[in-house]
């Protein structure tokens, strides 16, 4: 279709920005700043054309790449974009900036800092491209060590626990990941995910597991069920999934903030991501046999962690469990997708419907998450770090525009209809109703939780009387205003407009129905 | 299709972008604000007035009453969502209802607002109100009225808490969203039920809409796994919404707190619009609500219709007994409102959509008139809300007491002369005759009883008897409000303030005479009949007892509050109220109002912490402390790892490490602390992988 390696080019950007910006040294800071940011708006100007260029009715892979690198061992550089995919890579470019934005006040070892924010988004640029379990585990491991950097090394007082939690979590899910896959690998000498799919939408996988050699004592759907359980870790730590989400509230809380913007932003997604392109369409089966239970943990996801939201006292812990609740809304409309519901076109349609829904609230909750993470960035700026829920009061007296973005931004999170949030969150009720009535009955009770302590938030730090101390806090810079101008005006585009994403992602989401419908 | 068909949407959108335009002025920008809002206001109700003369114009014609405008929202799988917006009677009345009181209300606001810092903000809070409400309104689309209906309570919550720094404000804002979301979200799983059902949330569609024979009568067969129609599960699920957004028990707890607004805030959101948009919804899917499986009429009302009744005439006399034994003016009215909301709630469950809705307004105007009438007494007596602390004030503020008796009498349904009286008539009437039980009706009678008499206690208290305007009476004075002089004279209010309440009362007056039952018009608009002037309707069965009877009501309401109130003039303001010496105990349970809300701190929003809390342990110590305790194995092992390196492994291999420590130490420089340990775990994963690659790929 083209010449010009998009992909290939999109993810060598940001990992030559880093080369360049760490090549700098630690004399200019500024410099430093700004070079990164420019190869930050330089990835997304990429992404944004192949946005434009992707073709929205095909809703296949598009930009394929595919270069022998092993053969032997069915190793192959593949690579190619869905429209998944490609809605991960603008999320991940529209975040980058913005999270630069935010860390602008980072004054310690800086071009480490912003380098290391760069290889980041190499690694989520590789690990949403990538086709190939070779070189998408070494993607996926490269997002996780910088971002590990990141929080150990510009953290919080408790950010060694923090480091810790997350690297005992995500490592464990990396290790049933990749046995999960060496397993694969031994029983089709496969490591290519379409292949993979393709052999498990033909009922061959199955029969190559049997063959396992050692594991004969075994059925072959016990060790599918196995193997399916050790991906589901991986990801589900990722999401996170309850009870595998305890690193988050901490690592988000510990993490600089702008970090915490990537965390959450972009990284949160590669799970969610994991589940789309790799788990669901390899086991399928096994995931439908453990469909009811998944369900209802992600329902416990999103009540709990709404719960647990509102029991917090620091601004960035709410807003890491409001993340859990949010991303539990995706987890319920993908288990609710699982059901088997045969030649029936009226379901197929709910499952459009409930995919089309997880892809806008996995755009839409990047986009607000990472702006609420920023308005705490800002907050501390102004407060000398201080973050507390009962920290402040009446703010909006001496900073209404402060108080009245983020409010925007709030709200947004809260799903009031005419931003963002509200549609995808209406569509995957919608589509998950029929599929998976009771559980989407009782998720809606997150919905409600949600709303309570994001109106505490706006009453206790922005209402009631202002104490002394704040009196003289600076509102919005012109400057700032100005940064925070574009993700406000896309939450309220998205609101309005939402066929902007769907109409590129719907095709998509069609493919993904119909490759389920065994 | 006419221009006013097509450009609809126009009515809503103009105080939406008045509404984005005053967001961008600077706080200066007073006169900028209110004139853009004002102005706006004024195009959407000649707007309306048009809408309203095509409705008349295509009244009677059968399906060319309704017309509709849909387009398609987004797409998902092979189907478009589609929104859009409809004219028939239904919106016609309301549109021109909601333009004409929020206009006046506007204009008065320019007044009762005047000396407010946050001027600007008010009137871009107001706009964007008006905008969604008349979204709400005419959407013709479940989906749409939805998320205007979400907007609506925004704008609700932002001018309840609009004097921001009193924390009763705030607290009181976010109660109101939050207890109106209970509604709401049951409200959402009805309709995603009902579009999983339907296949559509377009209420007409050209007979593919969800409000059309063909989807009614799916619903209608569709029995559940509970054993209940589709169609009554969905219709119970809106109607919890409306429960929600109109104050109705047990979801009531939020209007009366609301009153910390400002008054305009009250009188427009709370008392004429907003709060009916929950009976307006129920009018709006009342083919839903009474969707039953029988093709002849004269059936018994279905389980939603009934479930309406009920909660409608238990919320009439619930709000109304409160109503006795308040003293803040507003709250008075507040649970006045309440209970007025629940007589529409049963005008619908008994008479269907035309005696609800006529109720509902007639009731905007008086009620918007009682609110502005309380807040120019407020302005005039220096933010004092407590009437206990006011009396006399016929002398002081002359028009307001005139227009307010106005809407008092009207509230109260005086015979013939006031609207209240023939809205009320009317539902009375098809409570009688309601063919499952008669307790709604005697409770709709004991309910016009204790109004006719609550009001006569407020009436007397503030404008009657002696002045008690005491001069330390300044702490309710509304943040934001400059202090007025040293004098503590009660004043009346500018014209901006009495000129509006005049147009009111006038309304209050003159709107009876089209829901006669000798002239019915109302009735016959909303059900696209012809109407025609007939004295004979008074004769019809039932009528004239009926009249008679609320009549005498009325007047034995009036009655006891003179008897209370009005005989012995009110000489302090701490003396005890009249009930309460005669039933110190009742009166008591009263002023607290019932302790709901005691009940509800006590219940529901306790356990709501506990779980909240339960949640956040169970993440420390048991999800957390799994993690905690691998984490301590891990370091564990490695300790042991390392002592056997230490004294094993080490003292042979010194020599040859030398060199690779000295490379480690540049290393370590970068990261401290374990950062080595999880570089090890990955360096230790690919070394497995490579292994693993290499030994199969020998095989």
């Amino acid at each position: 279709m083209n010449s010009i390696p998009s992909i290939s080019c999109l993810t060598v950007v940001p990992l030559l920005g880093a080369v360049a910006v760490l090549g700098l040294g630690a004399s200019s800071k500024k410099l430093a700043r700004l070079l990164a940011l420019a190869f930050a708006f330089a990835s997304l100007a990429m992404t944004l054309v192949m946005w434009h260029r992707f073709n929205p009715a095909d809703g296949g892979l598009q930009f394929e790449e595919v270069h022998a690198w092993i053969p032997s061992l069915g190793v192959q550089y593949h690579v190619g974009a869905d429209g998944l995919s490609l809605l991960m890579l603008l999320l991940s470019a529209i975040v980058l900036p913005m999270a630069m934005a935010a860390s602008w006040q980072v004054t310690e070892r800086v071009p480490l800092y912003f380098s290391l924010m760069l290889m980041l988004q190499a690694g989520l640029f590789g690990t949403f491209t990538a086709l190939n379990f070779f070189h998408w585990f070494l993607f996926w491991e490269l997002s996780l060590i910088p971002a590990f950097f990141l929080v150990r090394l510009w953290g919080g007082s408790q950010r060694a626990t923090a480091a810790m939690q997350f690297f005992v979590y995500t490592m464990l899910g990396s290790v049933a990941l990749l046995l999960a896959f060496l397993a694969i690998f031994m029983a089709t000498g496969k490591f290519d995910f379409m292949d993979l799919a393709e052999l498990a939408r033909n009922g061959q996988l199955l029969p190559a597991l049997a063959a396992l050699p050692h594991w004969q004592t075994f059925t072959a759907g016990k060790i599918a069920l196995l193997l399916c359980f050790g991906v589901l870790l991986g990801f589900a730590v990722k999401v996170p999934l309850v009870p595998f989400h305890t690193w988050l509230p901490s690592t988000y809380a510990e993490a600089p903030t702008g970090t915490t913007m990537l965390l959450t932003g972009t990284m949160s997604k590669m799970g969610l991501y994991g589940f789309l392109r790799i788990l669901l369409p390899i086991f399928f089966m096994e995931m439908r046999w453990v469909r009811t239970p998944l369900l209802w943990l992600a329902v416990a996801t999103i009540v709990l962690s709404a719960y647990a939201a509102l029991a917090q006292k620091d601004l960035k812990r709410i807003f890491a469990y409001s993340s859990i609740n949010h991303l539990g809304y995706c987890m319920l409309g993908i288990f609710a997708v699982l059901k088997y519901t045969g030649d029936n076109p009226a379901l197929a349609t709910e499952k459009a419907a409930a995919l089309n829904g997880v892809f806008l609230q996995m755009f839409n909750h990047g986009l607000t998450a990472a702006t609420l993470f920023w308005f705490v960035a800002l907050l501390e700026k102004r407060s000398g770090g201080l973050r507390g829920l009962n920290d402040f009061g009446g703010l909006r007296k001496v900073a209404p525009v402060f108080c009245g973005l983020m409010g925007i931004a709030l709200f947004s999170s809260l799903g009031l209809p005419g931003l963002n949030g509200f549609v995808g969150e209406f569509l995957i009720f919608k589509g998950t109703f029929p599929l998976a009535t009771w559980p989407s009955v009782v998720a809606v009770l997150g919905l409600l939780l949600t709303a309570l302590f994001i109106l505490t938030i706006l009453q206790r730090v922005f209402s009631g009387p202002l104490p002394e101390k704040w009196s003289q806090m600076p509102d919005l810079t012109l400057g700032e205003r100005l940064a925070l101008l574009p993700p406000i005006a896309l939450m309220f585009v998205l609101g309005l407009y939402p066929q902007l994403i769907l109409g590129v992602l719907n095709s998509t989401a069609m493919r993904m129905v119909w490759q389920l419908r065994f | 299709m006419t221009w006013i068909v097509r450009n609809l949407w126009l009515i809503p959108a103009i105080p939406a972008l008045a509404a984005g335009l005053s967001a961008l002025a600077s706080r200066r920008r007073r006169a900028f604000a209110a004139s853009l809002a004002i102005g706006s206001m004024g195009i959407s109700f000649l707007l309306s007035l048009c809408a309203f003369a095509q409705a008349l114009r295509s009244s009677g014609q059968g399906e060319a009453t309704r017309q509709v405008f849909n387009f398609p929202w987004l797409q998902y799988g092979n189907e478009w969502l589609k929104l859009g917006w409809m004219l028939d009677p239904l919106t016609a009345v309301m549109l021109v209802m909601v333009t004409f009181v929020g206009l006046l209300i506007f204009i008065y606001s320019t007044g009762y607002m005047a000396h407010d810092q946050n001027f600007t903000r008010f009137f871009c809070f107001l706009s964007l109100f008006a905008a969604a409400m008349l979204g709400v309104v005419i959407a013709n689309s479940l989906l749409l009225l939805f998320m205007c209906w979400e907007l609506v309570g925004l704008t609700s919550y932002l001018l309840i808490g609009f004097w921001y720094q009193r924390p009763s404000a705030a607290a009181a804002a976010k109660k109101a969203f939050i207890t109106t979301r209970i509604g709401d979200l049951a409200f959402l799983i009805g309709i995603v039920w009902l579009y999983s059902q339907a296949g559509t949330l377009l209420f007409y569609d050209h007979g593919a809409g969800c409000m059309e024979q063909t989807a009614l009568a799916a619903m209608v067969a569709h029995i559940t796994s509970v054993g209940m129609a589709a169609s009554t599960g969905i219709a119970l699920l809106i109607f919890a919404g409306a429960v929600g957004k109109s104050g109705q028990v047990p979801l009531h707890v939020w209007l009366p707190d609301a009153m910390e607004g400002p008054t305009p805030v009250s009188a427009l959101i709370h008392a004429a619009t907003m709060v009916a948009a929950g009976v307006f919804l129920v009018a709006r899917v009342y083919p839903l609500m009474a969707a039953h499986g029988g093709m002849h009429a004269a059936i018994a009302p279905t389980t939603a219709l009934q479930a309406v009744t009920w909660i409608g005439s238990i919320t009439a006399v619930f709000a109304a007994l409160i109503a006795v034994a308040q003293n803040d003016i507003k709250r008075i009215l507040a649970y006045s409102t309440v209970s007025q909301l629940g007589y529409m709630m049963m005008g619908l469950g008994v008479g269907g959509v035309a005696v609800g809705m006529f109720h509902l307004i007639t009731h905007a105007f008086f009620k918007s008139l009682l609110f502005l009438g309380a807040g120019s007494v407020i302005h005039g007596c220096h933010e004092e809300q407590d009437i206990r602390r006011m009396g006399g004030l016929r002398k002081f503020m002359p028009v307001t007491f005139a227009t307010y008796a106005v809407g008092m009498l009207a509230l109260s349904g005086f015979p013939l002369f006031f609207s209240g009286f023939w809205s009320k008539d009317a539902i009375l009437h098809a409570a009688q005759d309601w063919s499952i039980s008669r307790t709604p009706f005697y409770l709709g009678a004991f309910g016009a009883l204790l109004t006719a008499f609550y009001m006569t206690r407020q009436v007397f208290y503030v404008f009657f008897g002696e002045a008690r305007l005491e001069g330390n009476a300044g702490h309710g004075a509304a943040a934001g409000h400059s202090e007025h002089g040293a004098a503590r004279v009660p004043h009346e209010s500018p014209a901006a303030m009495t000129m509006p309440l005049v147009l009111l009362a006038s309304c209050a007056v003159l709107l009876g005479l089209i829901g006669t039952p000798a002239w019915p018009w109302f009735n016959s608009f909303l059900n696209g009949q012809p109407a025609a002037l007939d004295f004979a309707g008074f004769l019809e069965r039932g009528t004239l007892p009926v009249m008679l009877s609320s009549t005498i009501i009325v007047f034995l309401g009036l009655g006891l509050g003179w008897w209370f109130y009005g005989r012995r003039p009110i000489a302090s303001a701490d003396a005890p109220d009249a009930l309460e010496q005669l039933q110190p105990g009742v009166f008591r349970v009263l002023q607290n109002k019932f302790y709901v809300d005691e009940l509800y701190g006590a219940t529901v929003i306790r356990w709501n912490g506990w779980l909240a809390s339960l949640s956040d342990w169970m993440d420390r110590w048991i999800f957390n402390g799994a993690v905690q305790a691998v984490s301590y194995l891990v370091i564990g092992l490695s300790w042991m790892a390392r002592s056997v390196d230490v004294f094993v492994v080490n003292p042979g291999f010194d020599g040859g490490c030398k060199t690779v420590t000295v490379g480690g130490k540049i290393l370590a420089r970068l990261q401290n602390g374990r950062t080595q340990a999880y570089l090890r775990m990955v360096g230790l994963a690919f070394a497995v992988l490579i292994v693993f690659l290499i030994w199969s790929g020998r095989r």
